[in-house]
């Protein structure tokens, strides 16, 4: 363990890592296995067996659920010790949010609002009486905590918000009037931590507690999924908020609902991994009992395929998130949680990795809905029928797309955080930019008949990258400052670094285990990594296409293809033995295999 | 009162077992492992008596190294001590040489109960419990649902459920109680629990520190010999009997028992 690295953030698409230099799921220690037997325990027993009960909003359940959860002290997992929290490492917080909810959205939800967004706020940036005053009883669920920013006409745009927040005459406090939109546990939550502005400009950070004058909610809204938990607007009429309640600076309201949302997504991605790995196990299931055409359907290609592609890209998310997690660890090494500064320091430790924690948020809720989705299609019918748990599966999977961010936000954000880092010069991205390009005239065809455990795959890795900096680089030096006006080739930009960090992660992961392993035993995990990497690699050479030719025409165009083609150039493998593979591998255990925890 | 729990690893109950070439094995590959459910009753009223009475709980486990998380499980659940005996020698012993180790490792202890699972859920044998019991000649309450100590800890009362009736038995102490469910509700190993038990004692322990030798133990000790494995046969799927109304599929289930089934 002694060996990982702690990258900068966005700092992979530069360097090549080394496999022993990030963190694994193989890398688990046995207390982190313990932790996420513990909350497995938890989840099965007391939250899934009650998934009926949870389907429907259940308030009183909920909050019994939850204060169970906090009596075993899974709600203070990221909350210090002195303020009664667990104050676990970010690996092990990690497998509680994948392993704790069994895919019970009435439960996930709630649990990740009251661990995440809706206490963290305070965690990271309260002041030492907030945190004494509130944490403890966040953490046992004694109070219940909720996230409240959005507003009915600022929902991406949010720091526009609307809400005022005027100091009284005496200076004790301030007015706040508003109204709060779509606000997750509102329906009995005691806590809101909201936003709001002072003087019309100063987006400030505010605790408000339910029961004060002024504060009430409407009614529940109705929605298409996660049905067991409560989602109501939050209301604010001249509503008295002691000035100790200001979270965080004044003004600076954005430094705590950005860091807060960072955390949260990359929780996302840790949580999509839990629901993928119920959903193939679902699947798996129902496909080995399901006869069509005298044999039970797992036995067909295509359902095959489906499964493997459910494995393949759960194994990625899984790769990626505990990478991340790994990462953020390093980064907040040292931190004394007892010492005032540590809540600014662990927001700026985060904000770097801002890039990261948004590619966790869409890959992750990307191949959870695709999951989902698969999951549906392969029960035909009987996944289209409610009572079927996969149905509303497919309901409530489809919020986390929109959520903590739209998927649209967090891809323009990837690529304004890169451009950021770079103009700031924490990284050195356009010298780097600058150096494939000069190389290029000089680049011999790639991919020479490489030997090695996965050559060919690190190949293209290597490659992806030095595309992503090409195509990058080109449409930054056409656009300058303004590249943030061209939407469609920011987030086509974005798209190529979420491959590349999604290749990287698991080709460095399967690395490491064949290192530590062999490669007898990890042979599913080499095949599902060369499956990722060969559509992966198509999918880059596909998206830097459409970027040139959206930037450039005539001869710098042709230039710039023929060094695409040059990079991309490789020979397929056959995918369709190794989803074979891959299914057949998984259909006589009937759950996700290729981790042990 | 200090209190003994001895503790088996078994592979989960949702695991797919599947029977190993050598025809009277399993394969382990793929198994997860967990403590023995019975074995989780044996460590919660441990904790509750310790809780009313104070003392100590130790946990000792027999087998490979990966039974220490087990061990570790019992430990964050709240117990004080861990021993895991583990030697190669030991490997497919029965419950006779399973219990000769069990009572050489716990004869030196200062001990006044021992908790063992009525049986384990891998093979179902139900006979350590008694064969500890007589290696170290104390008395052996089997199968209990409840029970209680003394207040001067001296004694128990424990009850066995029989045939709808309730046995009451009273034992003085040491003895040896083997759980059944219902004894207890085992509570789940909490974060903190998890976090300090990093720090309790885990021992390890070979037939050498035992002073036992090799020869009584293990595949070659056996008093019973696994003859065969063999998988339960494949479940039919069922049928679902189609009519319009419930008189249709009734005279439509009654045919079927009759011509298909032959049961009436
Ligand atoms: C069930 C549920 C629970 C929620 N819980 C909470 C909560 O607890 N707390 C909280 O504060 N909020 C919560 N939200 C709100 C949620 O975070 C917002 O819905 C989300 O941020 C999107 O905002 P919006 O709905 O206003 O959509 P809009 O911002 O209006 O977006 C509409 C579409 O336009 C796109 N778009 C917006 N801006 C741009 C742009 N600049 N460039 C390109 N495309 C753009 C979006 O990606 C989206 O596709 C919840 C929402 C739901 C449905």
């Amino acid at each position: 363990m002694a060996k990982e690295t702690l990258f900068k953030g966005g700092e992979f698409l530069l360097k090549d890592a080394l496999p022993e230099e990030v963190f694994t799921p193989e890398d688990f220690s046995k207390e982190q296995r313990l932790i996420a037997q513990s909350a497995e325990e938890f989840g099965v027993g007391e939250v899934a067996s009650r998934r009926e009960e949870l389907e429907d909003l259940n308030p009183e359940l909920v909050r019994d659920l939850l204060k169970k959860a906090g009596d075993l002290g899974f709600l203070g997992v990221d909350m210090p010790e002195i303020f009664e929290g667990s104050e676990l490492d970010k690996i092990s917080s990690a497998l509680v949010n994948e392993f704790i909810s069994q895919g019970v959205s009435g439960f996930s939800v709630a649990y990740a609002v009251q661990t995440g967004i809706g206490s963290l706020p305070i965690v990271l940036f309260g002041t030492p009486e907030q945190k004494k005053r509130y944490l403890p009883k966040l953490a046992t669920g004694e109070m219940i905590g909720a996230y409240a920013l959005t507003e009915p006409e600022h929902g991406s745009d949010a720091l526009g918000a609307k809400t005022t927040a005027v100091l009284s005459e005496d200076g004790k406090h301030y007015i706040l009037n508003g109204q709060k939109q779509f606000i997750t546990n509102a329906g009995f939550a005691d806590l809101f931590l909201t936003y709001a502005q002072i003087d019309g400009t100063q987006f400030t950070s505010f605790i408000v507690e339910r029961d004060w004058d002024g504060v009430s909610v409407d009614e529940e809204e109705k929605k298409m999924g996660v049905h067991g938990t409560s989602t109501r607007p939050v209301i604010y009429q001249d509503v008295k908020v002691p000035v100790e309640n200001v979270l965080g600076e004044i003004g600076r309201g954005h430094v705590v609902a950005l860091n807060t949302l960072n955390v949260g997504r990359y929780k996302l991605g840790a949580i999509a991994v839990g629901s993928c790995k119920l959903l193939i196990a679902e699947a798996v299931k129902y496909a080995k009992t399901r006869i069509q055409f005298g044999k039970p359907i797992c036995e067909f290609g295509l359902i095959k395929h489906k499964i493997a592609e459910m494995v393949v890209k759960t194994y990625v998310v899984e790769s990626m998130v505990y990478r991340t997690a790994g990462l953020l660890g390093l980064a907040l090494e040292g931190i004394d949680p007892a010492k005032e500064d540590a809540g600014h320091k662990t927001g700026e430790a985060i904000r770097k990795y801002a890039l990261e924690c948004s590619i966790n948020k869409i890959f992750g809720s990307e191949v959870m809905d695709f999951v989902a989705d698969e999951c549906v299609q392969l029960m035909g019918g009987y996944g289209y029928i409610q009572d079927n748990p996969i149905e509303s599966a497919y309901r409530d999977s489809r919020i986390n797309r929109i959520w903590e961010g739209t998927n649209e936000i967090n891809r323009l954000l990837i690529v304004d955080t890169l451009m950021k880092a770079a103009l700031k010069g924490e990284l050195p991205l356009l010298e780097e930019i600058k150096k494939v390009t000069g190389e290029l005239l000089s680049l011999r065809p790639g991919m020479a008949e490489e030997e090695g455990v996965l050559a060919k795959e690190k190949n293209m890795v290597a490659m992806s990258k030095k595309i992503g900096l090409l195509s990058a680089g080109a449409a930054a030096q056409k656009y300058m400052e303004k590249l943030g006006g061209q939407q469609e080739i920011v987030a086509l930009i974005a798209d190529i670094i979420i491959e590349i960090f999604s290749m990287e992660s698991a080709l460095l992961r399967t690395l490491k285990k064949v290192e530590k392993e062999g490669e007898d035993s990890s042979q599913i995990q080499l095949a599902a990594t060369c499956v990722y990497v060969n559509d992966s690699f198509a999918k880059v050479d596909l998206l830097a296409r459409q970027i040139f030719a959206a930037i450039s025409e005539g001869e710098e165009l042709r230039t710039q293809l023929m060094a695409l083609k040059k990079l991309a150039r490789h020979t397929p493998i056959n995918t369709i033995a190794l989803r074979r593979e891959i299914a057949e591998s998984i259909i006589p255990v009937a759950r996700y295999h290729l981790t042990k925890v | 009162m200090n209190i003994i729990v001895c503790l088996k690893q078994v592979p989960d109950t949702d695991s797919q077992i599947k029977v190993a070439p050598d025809g009277n094995s399993i394969v382990t590959d793929d198994v997860k492992w967990v403590m023995n459910p019975y074995d989780e009753f044996g460590v919660e009223e441990a904790l509750q008596i310790k809780e009313k009475m104070g003392g100590e709980v130790t946990v000792i486990g027999l087998g490979p190294k990966r039974v220490t998380e087990s061990i570790r499980t019992a430990l964050a659940m709240g117990a004080d001590k861990g021993i895991l005996i583990n030697d190669p020698a030991l490997e497919n012993s029965d419950a006779l040489a399973t219990g000769r180790a069990l009572a050489a490792a716990i004869k030196g202890l200062d001990y006044d109960l021992i908790f063992t699972g009525q049986r384990g859920v891998d093979d179902d044998m139900g006979l350590v419990g008694a064969t500890l019991a007589e290696f170290l000649d104390i008395p052996q309450l089997s199968i209990i649902v409840k029970a209680e100590i003394s207040e001067d800890g001296k004694s128990v009362k424990v009850n066995r459920a029989v045939e709808g009736q309730t046995l009451v038995i009273e034992s003085s102490l040491p003895a040896v109680i083997t759980t059944q469910k219902g004894l207890n509700e085992p509570r789940y190993a909490s974060l903190p629990g998890i976090m300090k038990a990093k720090k309790k004692p885990l021992e390890e322990k070979t037939l050498a520190d035992l002073g036992l030798d090799p020869s009584q133990v293990g595949e070659g000790a056996r008093k019973l010999k696994i003859m065969e494995l063999t998988p339960p046969p494949q479940r039919e799927t069922g049928k679902i009997i189609e009519g319009e109304t419930p008189e249709e599929k009734a005279a439509e289930l009654v045919r079927l028992l009759h011509e298909e089934a032959k049961l009436i």
